[in-house]
């Protein structure tokens, strides 16, 4: 096991510099100089050196991507040159959208795709199996951020049921910030809720053709006991591969809905950063995204040699 | 051997959203490139089949120019994908195990880790939105899943009798690759390459919406879809015509996708 760990957090590790590096020349070679975007056309060329030296965008390219990487383990991520306050604290008052927004469209794609993908599995090759099978691939096609569209031409135009976008703030209560964030993550959780659906089925379909469930139902378990007690639990290591990279399409969707909604996210604030030229915000909040992206990996890969000891050995 | 309805029903529906691209290249049934603000956003009729947009243009007219944008964009990044990673595919399953193959997995490992769509709004917000950046930007997430597949499939393959004989017969080992191994994988990279082919299409309307891909005056469903969004309670077709297209054409993929691969690979047609 301590192998393993070892080789997955070596692995980790490795992925987080190269993805900084990615991020970090990509950013780079950005046409237009910041300083210059932020004083406008008839700046001067010493006002513009000056701000480009308070920047800190003088140093060479190794120095500032030092500088870079280095703050950001300490919590520093710079300041943002159109804000003028700390990236840091943009990031934490927005990660309070886009968190709790991945999270609760993380929890309806699992709230719907179990029983969902089970049932199919269950009923195989009938009516309901047919009638998951096909709205699922239905769900597949259908963009989010256009199901997102629908959401509130029927829910908030017609219906009037929620707001169509905005985010009231968690201090205007639970209850408030939840509604608000309900629709987004019913639009976000559709597509990926589709896919996990028919991950599951198959997963629950390849575990009750297995010996053990004959050896269950022989021993006088009913199908419904041995399709809950033996074969949702030995479905469940595929089905945590997809909910481990769905946490990233949906924390990456997130970005496309929370513009749909007008939602003061992570999402909004990565494309204000680029078209405000503010290059500190979009290469901090990308190399954040990504490296929660990269840790929910490693924590999937942790999970599976918990629940499966034959991994362990492998690595 | 006989179809399944699903990939009959799928093929349709690519086969129209080709034929509306093609056709457009020829015909509109208005031009795309006329304002006509008297006529804006009128809902369908005769003489506009799916209505007019806020600017007046023939909805209908635009779906089928914007098909030319979506199949570009798709065929082209699809297209990458297979340059570059059928390639890598086939030699890290060449030299199974060396420095190679571990170089070539850990990259592709790297770009899964990736979310796909941040580092596709990162690229194309450096370099300018434009339909070429876009479709580079999604080209280097295929590359990965296209190396992914040839090189799972090259390596059953190569412990097959004919490829041992091949070698003993004294060809090298790119010769085998392309003669023996490519081939074989062949299959697979069709169904695969349906599949990317419709999440290209997604992946390209995604972009468009939020202004990153293809740009005035070229049409795109995607960005069809973001002039709607202010509109959409005066005018609800204006989003719900360009949504269903993407739909349309993204689950007619699928299902051929899904078709071919219960044709085209025996595993698959054993399982079910």
């Amino acid at each position: 096991m301590i192998r393993y760990l070892a080789s997955r957090l070596v692995s980790l590790g490795l992925s987080l510099v190269v993805a900084s590096l990615v991020i970090f020349c990509v950013v780079e070679v950005v046409p237009g100089d910041p300083a210059a975007y932020m004083l406008g056309l008839n700046a001067e060329p010493e006002a513009v050196a000056a701000l480009r030296r308070e920047l800190g965008l003088d140093g060479t390219l190794v120095e500032r991507y030092l500088a870079w990487v280095g703050g950001m383990l300490t919590g520093d991520f710079g300041v943002s040159y159109t804000y003028r306050v700390p990236v840091a604290e943009l990031v934490v008052a927005r990660l309070g959208v886009s968190l709790p927004l991945t999270l609760y469209a993380l929890a309806l794609t699992i709230l719907i795709a179990f029983p969902v993908g089970m049932l199919a599995a269950a009923r195989r090759g009938r009516a309901p199996d047919y009638a998951v099978m096909g709205a699922t691939q239905l769900g597949i096609a259908v963009p989010n951020f256009w199901f997102a569209m629908l959401l509130v031409l029927i829910f908030a135009i017609q219906l009037q049921w929620f707001s169509a976008g905005g985010f009231p703030g968690w201090e205007a209560g639970l209850w408030a910030g939840m509604k608000a964030l309900t629709l987004p993550a019913v639009a976000l959780a559709l597509p990926q809720a589709s896919i996990l659906a028919r991950v599951m089925r198959s997963a629950v379909i390849e575990t009750l053709a297995q010996d053990y469930i004959r050896t269950a139902r022989a021993k006088g378990l009913s199908h419904r006991q041995a399709v809950i007690g033996h074969a949702m639990r030995n479905a469940l290591i595929p089905v945590m591969t997809i909910i481990g990279l769905q946490f990233s399409f949906l924390l990456a969707g997130a970005i496309i809905i929370e513009n749909v909604f007008f939602l003061p996210g992570l999402g909004r604030l990565i494309f204000q950063g680029i078209t405000q030229r503010d290059l500190i915000v979009v290469e901090s909040v990308t190399m954040l995204l990504v490296f929660a992206v990269i840790l929910v990996t490693f924590l999937v890969d942790l999970a599976y040699a918990v629940i499966d000891p034959r991994l362990r050995k492998r690595a | 051997m006989r179809w399944p309805v699903s990939f009959v029903f799928g093929a349709a529906l690519s086969a129209v959203f080709v034929a509306a691209a093609l056709v457009s290249f020829l015909w509109t049934p208005h031009d795309v490139e006329t304002l006509n603000v008297a006529a804006r956003m009128q809902g369908p009729s005769g003489a506009h089949w799916l209505g007019t947009d806020h600017l007046g243009r023939d909805i209908l007219a635009m779906l089928m120019v914007g098909a030319r944008t979506s199949i570009a964009v798709a065929v082209v990044a699809v297209g990458i994908g297979i340059v570059f990673g059928v390639p890598l595919g086939l030699l890290a399953a060449a030299r199974r195990g060396s420095l190679v193959d571990e170089v070539v997995m850990r990259g592709n490992d790297l770009i899964f880790a990736f979310p796909s769509l941040v580092i596709a709004i990162l690229i194309t917000a450096v370099f300018g939105p434009s339909a070429v950046n876009a479709i580079i930007a999604i080209g280097i997430f295929n590359t990965p899943v296209f190396a992914r597949v040839t090189r799972g499939a090259a390596l059953s393959l190569w412990t097959l009798d004919y490829v041992k004989a091949a070698r003993v017969a004294g060809k090298g080992t790119a010769r085998i690759s392309v003669e023996h191994i490519l081939p074989n994988v062949a299959n697979l990279l069709i169904v695969q390459g349906t599949i990317q082919f419709s999440l290209g299409i997604l992946a390209e309307a995604a972009l468009s919406y939020v202004g990153l891909g293809a740009q005035p005056p070229v049409p795109s469903w995607g960005r069809m879809l973001a002039d709607s969004q202010t509109m959409i309670s005066l005018a609800p077709h204006l989003a719900i015509f360009p949504g269903l297209a993407i739909v349309l054409t993204v689950l007619g993929l699928n299902l051929v996708g899904d078709g071919l691969r219960d044709v085209l690979d025996p595993r698959v047609r054993r399982a079910r």
